[in-house]
């Protein structure tokens, strides 16, 4: 590799010197090299009908829209629906594209590509100009009158604070109605209230479960309510599933007392995670999965978590019959439902 | 052309007069002379912020068409209309005018798809635009500040996507609504009084969508505008950086004129924006608000995603083992929800709003900046970026974990226990391979230098030996690989002085050297004139025998020399 032999080639950074610089020279802008188009006269020709082309396609496209909205209304199927869409929107976007791409093209190609050099300036002001605005607040600062009267710009200070609170005290007063949240801790349902299906509001009969089966549950009073029917469903909504007896290994209800009727257990559908409805079920395991963060829940075993993001089992609706045999609650769930909040387990 | 070099035509005195008129009244002159031929470099990444801007302006456009017949009203209704699957059905003012808008005003579809797209293109623009500002290193002096203000615009791009998503009231934004209610909740002490703040009273109650649009078109777009304006005045006035290259240096800005390329290329670009923007609404349904039905607290259905720029949040949800809530007493401390709704979001936001003051303190660097960097030649900010790149596409896919699982048939308590060991070794996998990527393309970079283009040609002398000739790279080539700066960690003055003192002051530097260090150990430096003149001489001549090939010709990177231990082996004294 060493091999010494002669070379008319020199080094253009050594520059013949003894000492090398230190850092290599920006060799400085590039030479300017003409488009095509710049020195083809044929070419030049081309762009301009195709620049030309592509604006007569806006003015179509635009003249399609138009058209459309009068010829093709979205009518009442959906086909006539998605006809009206798809014409309009190519329609604008061949409008829009037709400018914005003949405008680009034309840049590209036909307008001059010589690049200019601007110098930059430091950004921040001269000495001179920082002392001149420097002595200009002293001034104003001296003119006001204010360095010498500490009590008034106390003061002032404090009535600035204070001042936004007369137009937060009513704002944020009312804007969170009565500020009860201990409305958290109930749901409407009470003793006797009869389980109804969800949507119809029809009660249900223990005799119409059968095992396996799955039920969503409102309180038949929901349709009662003629205000906040939304808020209480949302708190109310109950998952109902007939088990056979022999699988049910533990529900919620304290010793010597029963909140289950003959396998059947009716638990608050609102995850106790973030609030989403839990509501996939599934039979072979009686696992309850939550679809949005996949908090699942054992249903034989007392809807306890055996998987993902919630701490605390469903909270379970103690149920029994009544006389006719319709599925009733024993009374509200024993804690808040839904996700946790921090007085949740205050009394 | 002939007229315009005789007399002026009655078009041009027209115009004349009409600047006239404005000039002594506004002395827009001044601004015409100050902008009109003001240069902007030019590149294609610098169309991502555009593409965010013009977004922007779809979303005014058609938001104001979508105002017109939207009712921002929870009031219940039963839908009568065109849509057979809800006739009848009892619904919110909200979600009926909005089926109205999609079935009864002509276009209104459309507008509503451009609407949504828009959006969706809106975020992303944004996130794209900022990570290319953070890997060419845009964000430093005298930039911080806009870093700052693109920051909270990315913020508040989220919110006003939030908002708008919310506004259907159908089943799948209210149930993200019901989350969002989950996770104010958990907030300890004033969670429960923030939800009702929100939603003024119990969830849902009957304000809220009526806020939301408050939020929506108000609020948060007005905000939106007012940065924009900062932004863009200030992008202005520091003058726009410009990559490297030949003759372009921290001192000058070499571009075209505003007039007419760039303003051209503005105007243009917009509609190019817009336009796709109408052809994806044209041809791609979003948002069927129809097949979800109005909000009611009990369905929900299974794979319901919502829009990408939230995903993070729901997968940082998902993947947060519920074992984690604590009491506190009889007080309820739901860190299951608090960590990765608030904290994780908050660490990872922090740290790329923040990025810019940590890096100017780890490098102690104070003056200005206007060339921007190689990704490779800063390869820790580089790798950190990666990495939370990769934290951030983790937390999306957990966030998809139900649609992988149902697509690649597995389990979905494994995918989501493979996510919770990856969000700690990815990002960290991640940064390694990263730096070691950006290290071997520095080498590679100084190889090219140092021993210029293979060509394949194989030279035999007449001592019998043989060498491949090598094309030394022309002086732009060779530039572009040399021109940074070499960044070496601190140096810092000794504990004691000479006297045995301690010093003050010393913990704090000797935190800045660590970070330094951290920073800029690892490192190659570019070839310097000596280092090529000793190479050349090492080499003797024969790399610069026969060239025949025009130069210019691309310089091969991208394959990156075998990484050795450390890159502290090439460092130069």
């Amino acid at each position: 590799m060493s091999t010494p032999h002669d070379s008319h080639q020199e080094l253009s950074v050594s520059g013949g010197q003894a000492q090398p610089p230190a850092r290599f020279e920006n060799p400085g802008l590039h030479e300017h090299k003409p488009r095509q188009a710049d020195v083809d006269p044929r070419v030049t020709k081309r762009v301009e009908r195709q620049v030309l082309l592509l604006l007569t396609l806006s003015i179509l496209g635009t003249i399609a829209v138009v058209w459309a909205y009068f010829a093709l209304p979205p009518g009442d199927t959906v086909g006539s629906m998605r006809l009206s869409n798809l014409v309009l929107g190519v329609g604008l976007a061949v409008c829009l594209l037709g400018i914005g791409i003949g405008g680009n093209y034309y840049i590209k190609l036909l307008m001059s590509n010589r690049e200019y050099v601007e110098e930059r300036h430091e950004i921040r002001s001269s000495d001179e100009t920082r002392e001149i605005a420097v002595q200009m607040l002293k001034d104003g600062g001296e003119d006001s009158g204010l360095t010498r009267r500490g009590a008034i710009i106390g003061a002032g200070v404090t009535a600035l604070a204070l001042f936004p609170l007369s137009l937060l005290v009513p704002l944020i007063g009312n804007v969170g109605e009565d500020w009860n949240v201990r409305k958290f801790k109930h749901t409407i349902w009470k003793k006797g209230t009869r389980l109804a299906t969800d949507p119809t509001g029809r009660p249900i009969k223990a005799s119409d479960v059968t095992i396996g089966d799955v039920w969503h549950v409102i309180p038949e009073s929901l349709e009662d309510l003629h205000e906040g029917k939304l808020d209480e469903k949302a708190k109310a909504v109950v998952l109902l599933v007939r088990l056979d007896p022999r699988d049910l290994k533990s529900d919620q209800s304290p010793e010597g007392e029963t909140w289950s009727h003959d396998g059947i257990v009716a638990y608050s559908k609102i995850c106790t995670h973030v609030g989403c409805p839990v509501a996939l079920y599934e039979q072979q395991t009686h696992h309850l999965l939550c679809p949005c963060h996949q908090s699942t829940f054992d249903v034989a075993d007392s809807c306890k978590v055996v998987f993902g993001p919630a701490k605390r089992p469903l909270p379970q609706l103690p149920i029994t019959v009544d006389d006719e045999g319709y599925l009733v609650a024993q009374g509200d769930f024993a804690e808040p439902i839904g996700p946790s909040f921090w007085e949740r387990a205050t009394k | 052309m002939s007229d315009l070099k005789t007399a002026p035509s009655r078009g041009a005195k027209a115009a004349g007069a009409t600047a006239d008129y404005l000039d002594q009244r506004t002395g827009v002159g001044n601004a015409v002379k100050f902008f009109a031929r003001k240069v902007f470099p030019d590149h294609w990444s610098f169309f991502l912020g555009e593409i965010a801007l013009y977004s922007f302006v779809t979303l005014l456009i058609s938001g104001v068409f979508l105002t017109l017949f939207f009712v921002p009203s929870m009031a219940e209704t039963h839908y009568e209309g065109p849509w057979p699957s809800m006739n009848g059905v009892e619904m919110s003012e909200a979600f009926s005018s909005t089926l109205r808008l999609s079935f009864e005003v002509r276009g209104g579809l459309l507008m509503r798809q451009i609407h949504h797209w828009a959006a969706l293109i809106f975020m992303a623009s944004i996130v794209v635009h900022m990570f290319r500002v953070f890997f060419t290193g845009a964000f430093r002096k005298p930039r911080e500040i806009n870093w700052v203000v693109g920051f909270v615009l990315l913020i508040l791009g989220l919110a006003a996507g939030f908002s708008g998503y919310s506004l259907p009231d159908d089943v799948l934004s209210g149930n993200g609504l019901r989350i969002t209610d989950g996770v104010v909740k958990a907030i300890p002490i004033i969670g429960s009084y923030l939800s009702y703040f929100i939603f003024g009273g119990e969830f849902p109650g009957t304000d809220l969508i009526p806020r939301l649009f408050t939020v929506h078109i108000l609020l948060v777009p007005g905000l939106i505008l007012a940065l924009i304006g900062l932004h863009l005045f200030l992008m202005v006035m520091h003058k726009h950086t410009q990559y490297p290259g030949s003759g372009r240096s921290n001192t000058n800005v070499v571009g075209y004129p505003a007039l007419p390329a760039y303003a051209g290329k503005l105007l243009f670009n917009f509609f190019v924006v817009f336009g796709v923007i109408a052809l994806m609404a044209g041809t791609m349904s979003i948002n069927p608000v129809w097949n979800y039905g109005p909000y009611d607290p009990s369905p929900v259905s299974a794979g319901a995603q919502p829009d990408w720029y939230m995903l993070f949040l729901e997968g940082s949800l998902r993947l947060m083992p519920g074992g984690t809530e604590i009491m506190l007493g009889s007080y309820t401390l739901s860190l299951n929800v608090i960590i990765p709704a608030m904290i994780v979001p908050g660490i990872l936001f922090t740290l790329l709003g923040a990025y810019p003051f940590i890096e100017a303190f780890a490098t102690g660097d104070k003056s200005e900046h206007h060339v921007l960097d190689r990704p490779r030649n800063r390869p820790f900010r580089t790798a950190f970026g990666v990495s939370l790149l990769v934290a951030f596409g983790i937390l999306v896919l957990a966030g998809s974990n139900d649609l992988i699982a149902t697509h690649f048939h597995m389990s979905i308590n494994d995918i989501t226990w493979a996510f919770r060991v990856l969000i700690f070794v990815g990002p960290w996998l991640a940064f390694l391979i990263t730096k070691r990527i950006c290290l071997g393309l520095q080498r590679k970079d100084r190889e090219l230098v140092l021993h210029g283009h293979e060509t394949g040609r194989i030279v035999r002398y007449a001592s019998g030996e043989y060498i491949e000739v090598h094309k030394p790279l022309d002086a732009h080539e060779r530039w572009l690989r040399v021109q940074h700066e070499a960044i070496r960690p601190l140096e810092i003055e000794p504990a004691e002085d000479s006297r045995g003192v301690r010093r003050k002051g010393y913990k704090a530097d000797r935190l800045r050297q660590r970070l330094s260090q951290l920073f800029y150990e690892d490192r190659v430096e570019p070839v310097t004139p000596a280092e090529l003149a000793a190479a050349h001489a090492a080499h003797g001549h024969h790399d610069d025998h026969a060239v025949e090939t025009p130069h210019g010709v691309p310089a091969q990177v991208g394959a990156g020399a075998p990484a050795s231990e450390t890159a502290a082996d090439e460092r130069n004294h």
